[in-house]
């Protein structure tokens, strides 16, 4: 339960957020050449004593911290100190940027020029710049941008350079590099490259990690770095990565400098010029490899439409404040702080805190359009089989319903107001015409018809290609209603009104789920108590001391939030079902095209009635979902082979798929589903249940029962 | 300040008129109001006193020579004159009856102090505010059969309720008294501790020891929970040296005797102790013993663990002392140190044999600009490695060099202030040192002549290598110098809404700079937090060096116009400093001690057993707690 403090309950209604400023304006009307020229003095960390981006490599190779390693490893491998030191050295040439003012203009310009054509407008709240120029000035800032485009980074950089602040250091995947030219110019305007993985070499770690440090430590330019890791193909934050950011705040756990500000950004895109590319990718069409003359073939991307981006630099995070009771720094007076050590529970919780608390920032401040809105009503339209589509007013109706609920549920949400709601609905239909069609005055989702030539599972393909990058848009909005909807499923599925009752079936789906969408770590009861008030709130529910009762028009909202959970439900319930199912010595390399392969059955036969659940995504996240819980263990040295516990499989499977009978079954059946004291699921007896139920108290959280 | 290499005893004695001059000489010496008769056993016990001890610092009546709400001597304080220039008064001092131009404006600059707003100190001790004495009849008879001198003067109990933190001298300013003794005894020897030490066990009496009262741990403050009545043991007429043994080079000194006598009555024989806090002036041998003290020269000397041979205890159980005077055994650990760093928890220091030295023959200032903070830190590294460190270095960060700068006297003529202007153009212009940003190291070489020369050279030697630049000799003094006046400098503050105070700790080397800044920018942003409305004074010094660290000082203060409760903020924000030392791998305290201020960290800082350790010394010397300050556990 450490992340309660870091996990703070707010009112929406009250969040304050800055006014945006569109800064393609003053590109479309003043020479772009001047502007790649202009004067650019950017503020600079109070405590940097200057050097360029060549010293940074002496002072990583001279590092007390890596000459530990050098030594340790040539130890170990039984080569020479300076076998080791030259191959550290090459490690860091591979690794390292060499950004370059030049650089950067040229990308000034040329980017102002592909931007004014892809983009009606870029906006950027310019408070967040100007917190983020005071965080610059004062502290060592890390730029922890969302990650849903490759533009991402492009544009981060574009951003801080018009805003005359310092172009940040990023780090990037390997892949780049594979792309020739574009990855030496990344290199020169401040990209820098680690391999995607590196488990187990140390030499790596150490010359990568201590790079890093010296960076932020230096204050040389803010460190910028994607916490998902890498691109959300769905639109959905990504459960972060805590590797960079555990190497980026130890200079300030071991006390090397006062304080690290974490700035947040959220980047939204009103289009993603990916946008079929991850269908596709989700469906099992690898992704083509990065090369330069890949790049050129997107040339097409340009003469396209993509609407509006919008970057919100977020509030500053002091990771010392957040520090502050949690992480004891005396931890590293006994041993000297240059001999690398695993972080201890008490970091590796925190961090993890940390880290769920900053992608939460990010989705928070993620600018919705209407569109969004619009792509939760075409889906659940479409789920239900209507075949002829929704007329436009009934749209309409719709997504003013829609946006008056997020609204209350605290959305940042870009609704032109002004305009009549007919028109908004129209001019978001159109700018995504690729997805929707329209026509005698009814729409609906672009789905090919049936075709001859076609086979069906290339008919279904294709329109899941269409689902899911229709998904995609509904995603974008998910962590808004997620935890109502967990918990109107929960209302349907508890055996009772009772609040406990609730409660139980409510931290059972959230455990389910907690690999699939971002739920702090341990914070169950946080999220149970936000539902519970956003709902009410809304005057979908009231809430005593002991019961949850629905209103009278609170049926309406908890039917559209239930439904937004159905989808991954049945995803789920088919995994496990495909466990179930599943021959001995099934690997882990082998479960996504088994598992994929499983479902376009059951899709072909009709009984299935998403296409989502073919999301690759989706599979793996009920995959790790599983593999937590214990109900698949994957057994070591059998080339990642998974055993599946068949029982426990089936008894989820049927807990997924009966979510209305569940309530009446609670007393009639001799098993349980359970989580036992190390979070696995087990299954007990009435009596054992009883007896747990007495000696723990309420304390244990998920109690569903099962035939 | 050098005399010639012969050794005759007439040259000796010269030498050694000559440190007092140094180090002592500007002191007056007060005439001694006090005519008890001394008891007669006392006069019995040593052989006759090696020195002639009659002209002593300390009145029982210290009141009427020292400040009851400030620091130091009644006659010597900053002053703005009529002319609204600073001045610092008295005759004492090197500093004394010189005005300091630059003070008012650094004053301004730094704290926003203006001349205009004023908070004045209530000049006399009201009385009617101190609580009427609970006094023990049993004891106080007891006392008085012994001969004892002692007194329930509200004055003099007032004197000994406090040391010299914030929070004890500012409410005494707004004549303010919290608890205090009820009573103050002046034992004159041994024995007469031994008698009031009895006597306080069999009447179940609180005793707090009290030597030089410089603490700045709220070591002296009474326990406001302590019900029985508390007495003040005075130690300050113990101060007689009472043999010196030139063969081992030791003196046996009685454990009540002030610094700057101690030195001044070895320094009529040609011999030093070479211990010298910068509290030297005022705080006692016993107090150095019960707190572990440290001193400037501590390179050449040793810390007093180092200098102490022999030590005499008065407890509860009975007097505690080792059988003989070897100068070092292994004989299970070493039961000094439970009395070393024991804060008056156990009983009463009244004799210590010291190690001495002869006075040294010839001694140097000097001082080395650095073009930032960091460079002086790797010279002094550098220096503990190659272990050269001199008797003395010090490195002050930028904020201390300008407010040394801003202690510098009028000076004399046009010439000393065109070659000062000169110097400037030198450090800043032509070798490019950033005025903001350099910071200066200051040096004490004391030694033979030829030695120190060349222990001179060797050090200026490494300070070039880490971009050092010799700054002359007078810069080095006048460091020195401002240490004795510096604590005299917060009452300047304290009349102008401006509170402030130093603490110090120890830390390994390869942290020191990031203790300094964390610390430092923990202090500012710690103020801003809590509203203080300018600008705080937050800086550093490294004062001494050793092989596996270094000692750090740092000084806080801030003008607190505009805050209703100034104490509380202070408090708060030196709390928050010391847990920024602690989690940046620094000690609670190097020598001032924990006292009560700091004990809430001890058990962190010694673990559940250690603690545990020393309570259980605590529970079978003192079970009943007679040396009641509640101090360390």
């Amino acid at each position: 339960m450490a992340s309660r403090a870091v996990y703070v309950h707010r009112d929406p209604m009250l969040k304050k957020r800055d006014d945006f400023e569109d800064i393609l304006e003053e590109r479309r009307h003043s020479s772009d050449l001047r502007y790649a020229l202009k004067c650019y003095t950017p503020v600079l960390y109070k405590g940097l004593s200057p050097c360029r981006a060549s010293e940074l490599k002496s002072m990583v190779l001279q590092s007390d911290q890596l000459q530990y390693v050098i030594n340790q490893v040539s130890k170990e491998m039984g080569r020479t100190a300076e076998e080791v030191q030259a191959e550290a050295s090459t490690i860091l040439d591979e690794m390292a940027h060499r950004l370059q003012i030049s650089t950067v203009r040229f990308f000034a310009f040329t980017l102002s020029k592909i931007f004014k054509t892809l983009f009606r407008s870029i906006c950027v709240n310019e408070e967040g710049i100007q917190r983020l120029q005071q965080a610059i000035h004062e502290h060592p800032v890390i730029l922890l941008p969302s990650h849903r485009s490759y533009m991402d980074f492009l544009l981060m950089s574009y951003v801080l350079y018009t805003y005359d602040l310092s172009v940040p250091v990023i780090a990037a995947g390997m892949d780049f590099m594979g792309m020739k030219i574009v990855g030496e110019m990344l290199r020169m305007s401040g990209a820098f490259f680690i391999r995607r993985s590196f488990g187990g070499d140390k030499l790596y770690w150490a010359v990568f990690s201590e790079y890093v440090q010296i960076m932020v430590k230096s204050g040389f330019a803010p460190v910028e770095f994607f916490l998902e890791g890498t691109r959300s193909r769905t639109a959905k934050s990504l459960t972060p990565k805590l590797g960079l950011l555990n190497i980026v705040i130890d200079p300030f756990l071991k006390g090397e400098v006062f304080d690290i500000s974490l700035v947040p950004v959220s980047i939204s895109y009103e289009r993603v010029l990916e946008e079929a590319l991850y269908a596709r990718e989700l469906l099992g069409v690898p992704k083509p490899k990065e090369s330069t003359s890949g790049l050129f073939k997107a040339r097409k991307v340009l003469s396209e439409d993509y609407g509006s981006i919008h970057i919100y630099f977020g509030q500053p995070v002091s990771v010392r404040a957040l520090a502050e009771g949690k992480v004891n720094r005396c931890q590293f007076n006994l041993t000297p702080r240059h001999i690398p050590r695993k972080p201890g529970e008490e970091i590796q919780s925190f961090v993890n805190d940390l880290a769920y608390r900053l992608v939460r920032s990010q989705e928070e401040n993620m600018v919705l359009t209407p569109w969004v809105l619009l792509a939760f009503l075409l889906l659940q339209n479409q789920a239900v089989g209507n075949e002829r589509g929704m007329s436009l007013d009934e749209l309409t109706e719709q997504a003013a319903w829609v946006r008056d609920l997020s609204r209350q549920f605290g959305a940042f949400l870009h609704w032109p107001d002004q305009l009549p709601p007919s028109k908004v609905v129209s001019s978001s239909l159109s700018l995504h015409r690729g997805l929707v069609r329209i026509s005698d005055g009814r729409v609906q989702l672009a789905l090919e018809m049936p075709h001859s030539a076609m086979t069906s599972e290339e008919e279904l393909l294709n329109r899941a290609v269409i689902i899911l990058s229709c998904a995609s848009y509904r995603n974008q909005a998910l962590h808004l209603f997620i935890r109502p909807a967990l918990l109107a499923v929960a209302i349907q599925a508890a055996s009772s009104n009772k609040k406990q009752e609730v409660y139980n079936s409510f931290s059972f789906l959230w455990n389910m789920f907690s690999n699939e969408f971002i739920l702090c770590p341990g914070a169950a009861v946080q999220d149970f108590e936000e539902a519970c008030y956003l709902l009410v709130k809304s005057g979908a529910l009231q809430i005593s001391q002991q019961e949850i009762l629905v209103s009278g028009r609170g049926h309406r909202t908890l039917a559209f939030l239930a439904n937004i959970l159905d989808p991954f439900l049945e995803g789920y319930q088919m995994v496990c079902r495909f466990l179930y199912e599943a021959t001995e010595g099934l690997t882990e390399k082998q479960f996504v095209p088994a598992v994929r392969k499983f479902i376009i059955k059951h899709l072909l036969t009709g009984r299935l009635r998403y296409a989502e659940v073919l999301s690759s995504d989706l599979q793996k996240n009920a995959l790790a979902a599983l593999l937590r819980l214990g109900a698949v263990q994957k057994l070591k040295g059998c080339q990642g082979a998974l055993k599946v516990n068949k029982v426990i499989v089936n008894s989820l499977e049927d807990t997924l798929g009966k979510k209305q009978a569940v309530s009446r079954s609670l007393n009639t059946h001799g098993l349980f589903l359970d989580l036992d004291k190390n979070s696995k699921l087990i299954l007990v007896s009435v009596s054992q249940r009883r007896k747990a139920a007495h000696s723990e108290g309420s304390r244990r959280s998920t109690l569903i029962p099962t035939r | 300040m050098a005399s010639n290499s012969s050794r005759g005893s007439s040259e000796r004695h010269r030498i050694a008129q000559h440190r007092l001059s140094v180090i002592a000489g500007h002191l007056q010496r007060p005439l001694n109001g006090d005519t008890t008769i001394r008891a007669t056993e006392c006069k019995a016990q040593g052989t006759r006193p090696d020195v002639a001890t009659e002209m002593k610092t300390v009145p029982r009546r210290r009141q009427e020579i020292m400040k009851w709400n400030g620091w130091g001597y009644n006659d010597s304080k900053f002053i703005y004159n009529k002319n609204g220039q600073a001045e610092f008064t008295g005759k004492r001092y090197r500093l004394s009856g010189m005005i300091i131009p630059g003070l008012r404006d650094w004053m301004e600059s730094t704290f926003g102090a203006t001349v205009q707003h004023k908070t004045p100190a209530t000049p006399v001790l009201n009385t009617s505010a101190v609580q009427p004495p609970t006094l023990n009849e049993a004891f106080v008879e007891g006392i008085k059969s012994t001969g004892i001198p002692f007194s329930h003067d509200p004055e003099d109990r007032v004197f000994r309720s406090h040391g010299h933190c914030l929070h004890e001298i500012f409410p005494l300013r707004e004549g303010k008294v919290g608890r205090v003794p009820d009573m103050v005894v002046w034992p004159k020897c041994h024995n007469d501790v031994v008698k009031t030490v009895e006597l306080a066990c069999k009447h179940n009496v609180c005793l707090i020891p009290f030597g030089g009262g410089t603490s700045v741990s709220s070591a002296l403050e009474c326990p406001p929970e302590e019900t029985r009545s508390i007495v003040s043991l005075d130690t300050s007429q113990m101060n007689r040296v009472l043999w010196i043994d030139e063969k081992n080079l030791t003196a046996h000194v009685e454990a009540g005797i002030i610094g700057q006598d101690l030195e001044r009555l070895l320094n009529e024989s040609g011999y030093c102790t070479g211990h010298e806090p910068d509290s030297m002036e005022f705080s006692s041998l016993g107090g150095w013993v019960a707190t572990r003290a440290s001193g400037m020269k501590k390179n050449i000397y040793g810390n007093i663990e180092d200098l102490v041979v022999h030590i005499k205890m008065v407890t509860p159980r009975g007097v505690i002392e080792k059988s003989c005077q070897g100068p070092r055994m292994s004989t299970g650990p070493d039961v000094h140190h439970f009395i070393l760093g024991s804060e008056g928890t156990l009983g009463v220091v009244t004799e210590v044999t010291m190690k001495i030295r002869p006075v040294p023959e010839y001694q140097k200032y000097g001082s080395v600009v650095f073009p930032n903070f960091e460079q002086g830190v790797a010279c002094l590294r550098e220096v503990a490695r190659q272990r050269c460190a001199p008797a003395s270095i010090r490195l002050m960060d930028n904020e201390q060099f300008q407010f040394g700068h801003a202690l510098k006297p009028q000076v004399s003529s046009i010439f000393t202030s065109f070659l000062d202007g000169l110097k400037k153009f030198y450090i800043t212009k032509f070798k490019g040192f950033d005025p903001s940003r350099l910071c200066v190291a200051t040096l004490l070489f004391e030694g033979d002549r030829e030695k120190v020369l060349q222990h001179e050279k060797q050090v200026y030697d490494i300070a070039a290598k880490f971009g050092g630049l010799a700054a002359g000799e007078d810069n080095g003094q006048r460091g020195y110098m401002l240490t004795f006046v510096i604590a005299y400098l917060r009452d300047l503050g304290m009349d102008y809404f401006v509170i402030g105070e130093s603490f110090e700790t120890s830390v390994p080397w390869d942290r020191v700079l990031d203790i300094c800044r964390n610390v430092k920018a923990r202090i500012v942003q710690e103020c801003k937090d809590r509203g203080v409305q300018f600008q705080p004074l937050s800086t550093c010094r490294v004062t001494q060096t050793y092989d596996a660290g270094a000692c750090v000082y740092f000084y806080f203060a801030f003008n607190y116009r505009g805050l209703s409760d100034p104490l509380h903020v202070y408090a708060q924000v030196e709390h928050a400093a010391r847990e920024e030392i602690l989690a940046n791998g620094g000690s609670l305290s190097h020598h001032h001690g924990v006292g009560k201020l700091r004990k809430e960290w001890m058990r962190e800082t010694v673990s559940d057993v250690g603690l545990g350790m020393l309570k259980s010394v605590k529970d079978y010397v003192d079970p009943n707690n007679i040396f009641g300050n509640r101090n360390l556990l």
